[in-house]
């Protein structure tokens, strides 16, 4: 069991391999040597070509199994529309929108080659908008197919709105996509983003946040199906008193890649952050990976930042890597922490619920279930609570 | 009318320096209805008693027997051990993050029984129960054991113990750590328990001092991992006035 390590002191720990300088991404590694740079000097372009081929020891990819996912960051895209089933409540609409539309690109760039590939290759975006008190909106994509495909979502809640989106996938997948959230002034947005792919699907997402003054975003990244699946969250708070609050929850089983790269950038006076993500892991070969860059930068005075990342261990040959990251450029902030802890399954814990009666595997159970219970009920909506402890249920029922 | 029958206990228990031997060969027989008091200095091997009893895996019960009513209990698993009527009150109860009180409470009790207790009647003996135990209502709420305080931790073993409504109980040290009134509160609670459903109790402590709230039928001392003396309650008054200073002459348990 990891020791988890808390510290509001201001931190630096950066030493990232690539360089804004110039117009294209270029290496630093090759010499051995690495650069200190922050995060928010990170490369960023739309364009796929200006990125470097992924490489194993690239920040962003030292984690993710590259082979597996080479058609999405070398091959080519298909960009074109497809289906999904769409059900709006309130003042909420789905439609497509134009490569050219106003909104795409305002909450953020691609930081890494396949989030470029999907960039330069989709066609057009699918629009969720979400206007007025009490809007909903769910998107399901059920056959998404197994050639290598780009897709684009723009989410946009607009001043004072209040609504939840949810992202069903399901099916097969090989997809590289971005998404953006855009929130407006003191909009209250919820969005849930549910994968649970067949077995075999591919999936890699940049989810780009920009959230205006006042403004409000839940979002949680719940990922149970796939063999590789890695969802990037970042978050720009860039005006005053903007609160974002990101959690992640996700099983693992054997041979199964889940991963996140969190980044909240803290960029404006009196914003607020949490950063939730739990998950579990069973069965051999089952690897998670979750690296959570905080930074609160120069205008970031005022800023309440805590991150937080725990695994729980279920059998032998499964692997956590968990990686948080604290930059603080400015002295006053209100408070900054964050927590990481990897631990197997605690045999006290077994033999305090056995011996009251509870039989093992009923036992392993709750113990899960209310590890990750945690995150569950931040949710807020009932339906999908309900339907998620269903869904652990019966990932803690296929025996390691 | 149950019996626990333990026989020539040998346990020992796996440490980072090797196999260490701990019980040295345990007698003991408990019946329904009747309250024993194990007392020993530190490390003479109670809590080692009390977990074979319960099954914990460290323990490896090297020779002896433990029955209940004919039956091997050493066969059992620990759920089954608990199944079978059998409860341990720990002496370092533990935390489950996430799991609150009434969901714990109501899954032991299903497996216990075998079925989902009636909502309405359990939902009353919990309420009840844990007024007796003077636990806040807010207690059914809050994860296992997470955050209590010690005295806290105590009173929601004791608390299991009335709901769970075992044949026999070991009571590891419940006294430990509690003040005089927190005492009281527990040993009624105990006391209670004995009342409604006649278990045979297994009081393991240090001090003397919870037997004037549960007065023991039979007293143990324990040294060094077997039993060194019995008797009757008189037995723990004469430790109250001499310690076990008599008991330790020639060995280095203290
Ligand atoms: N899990 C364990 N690992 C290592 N040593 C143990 C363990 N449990 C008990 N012991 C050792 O066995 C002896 C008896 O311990 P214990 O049964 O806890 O005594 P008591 O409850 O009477 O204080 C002590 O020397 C203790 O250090
Ligand atoms: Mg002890």
């Amino acid at each position: 069991m990891s020791v988890p390590v808390t510290s509001a002191k201001p931190r630096t720990e950066a030493p990232l391999d690539h360089s804004k300088i110039g117009s294209a991404q270029h290496s630093a590694g090759g010499l051995g040597l690495s650069p200190v740079q922050t995060r928010s000097e990170r490369f960023a372009a739309y364009e796929v070509e200006r990125f470097q081929p992924a490489r194993p020891t690239d920040a962003e990819w030292k984690y993710t199994p590259l082979a597996k996912v080479e058609p999405l960051t070398a091959g080519e895209l298909d960009g074109g529309s497809y289906e999904y089933e769409s059900q709006v409540q309130g003042g909420a609409s789905v439609s497509w929108i134009a490569r050219d539309d106003a909104r795409i690109g305002t909450a953020g760039t691609p930081e890494d080659r396949a989030s470029a590939n999907a960039w330069s290759s989709f066609e057009r975006a699918l629009a969720i908008e979400i206007e007025g008190e009490d809007a909903a909106a769910t998107v399901a994509r059920r056959a998404m197919g197994g050639t290598a495909r780009a897709a684009h979502l723009v989410i946009e809640a607009a001043p004072n709105s209040r609504g939840v989106v949810v992202l069903e996938n399901t099916g097969g997948a090989l997809l590289a996509e971005n998404l953006e959230i855009i929130v407006g002034d003191a909009a209250e947005l919820t969005v849930i983003s549910l994968h649970e792919w067949e077995d075999d699907a591919i999936h890699l997402a940049s989810h780009f946040t920009s959230i205006g003054r006042q403004g409000h975003l839940k979002h949680v990244s719940v990922t149970l199906g796939g063999d590789v699946v890695r969802v990037n969250p970042t978050a720009r708070l860039g005006a005053e008193r903007g609160e974002v609050e990101l959690y992640g929850l996700y099983f693992a089983d054997a041979g199964q890649h889940i991963e996140h790269q969190v980044f909240v950038n803290h960029d404006a006076p009196h914003t607020t952050s949490t950063v939730t993500y739990k998950g579990a892991l069973q069965g051999d070969g089952a690897h998670t990976v979750w690296i959570g860059d905080v930074l609160i930068g120069r205008n970031g005075t005022g800023t309440e930042s805590y991150e937080q990342n725990r695994n729980l261990l279920l059998s032998d040959g499964a692997r956590a890597d968990s990686v948080p990251n604290l930059e603080i450029e400015t002295g006053d902030i209100v408070g900054a922490g964050h927590a990481s802890a990897s631990g197997r399954f605690d045999d006290e814990q077994l033999f305090y619920l056995q011996a009251r009666g509870i039989p093992e595997d009923e036992a392993r159970r709750l113990v899960v279930r209310g590890f990750l219970g945690e995150v569950v009920q931040k949710i807020g909506v009932p339906e999908i609570e309900e339907r998620l402890d269903a869904a652990i249920e019966a990932e803690l029922a296929v025996t390691p | 009318m149950s019996e626990l029958t333990i026989r020539d206990l040998h346990v020992s228990v796996e440490t980072e320096q090797g196999n260490k031997k701990i019980l040295k060969g345990v007698d003991l027989t408990i019946k329904s209805n009747e309250i024993h008091a194990v007392m020993g200095p530190n490390g003479s091997g109670k809590s080692t008693l009390a977990y074979t009893l319960a099954g914990h895996p460290k323990y490896h019960v090297e020779g002896g027997s433990i029955e209940l009513d004919g039956e091997d209990v050493l066969e059992m698993s620990v759920d089954e051990r608990a199944r079978a009527g059998l409860f341990l009150a720990m002496q370092y109860p533990v935390e489950i993050p996430g799991v609150t009180v009434t969901n714990f409470l109501r899954t032991a009790k299903t497996a216990i029984d075998g079925e989902a207790p009636a909502i309405r009647s359990w939902v009353k003996d919990v309420r009840e129960s844990m007024q007796n135990l003077r636990m806040d209502k807010s207690f059914a709420e809050r994860n296992v054991n997470e955050g209590f305080s010690g005295g806290e931790k105590k009173r929601h073993e004791i608390l299991q113990l009335e709901l769970l409504k075992p044949r026999f109980a070991v009571l590891d040290e419940t006294d430990s750590g509690l003040d005089v009134d927190a005492l009281k509160v527990v040993s009624e609670g105990v006391n209670r328990a004995k009342e409604s459903t006649g278990l045979g109790l297994l009081l393991i402590t240090h001090y003397t001092r919870i037997l004037r709230y549960i007065s023991p039928d039979f007293v143990h001392v324990f040294v060094d991992g077997r039993v060194a003396e019995e008797g009757g309650a008189e037995l723990a008054d004469r430790l109250e006035n001499e310690g076990y200073d008599r008991f330790l002459t020639g060995t280095n348990v203290g």
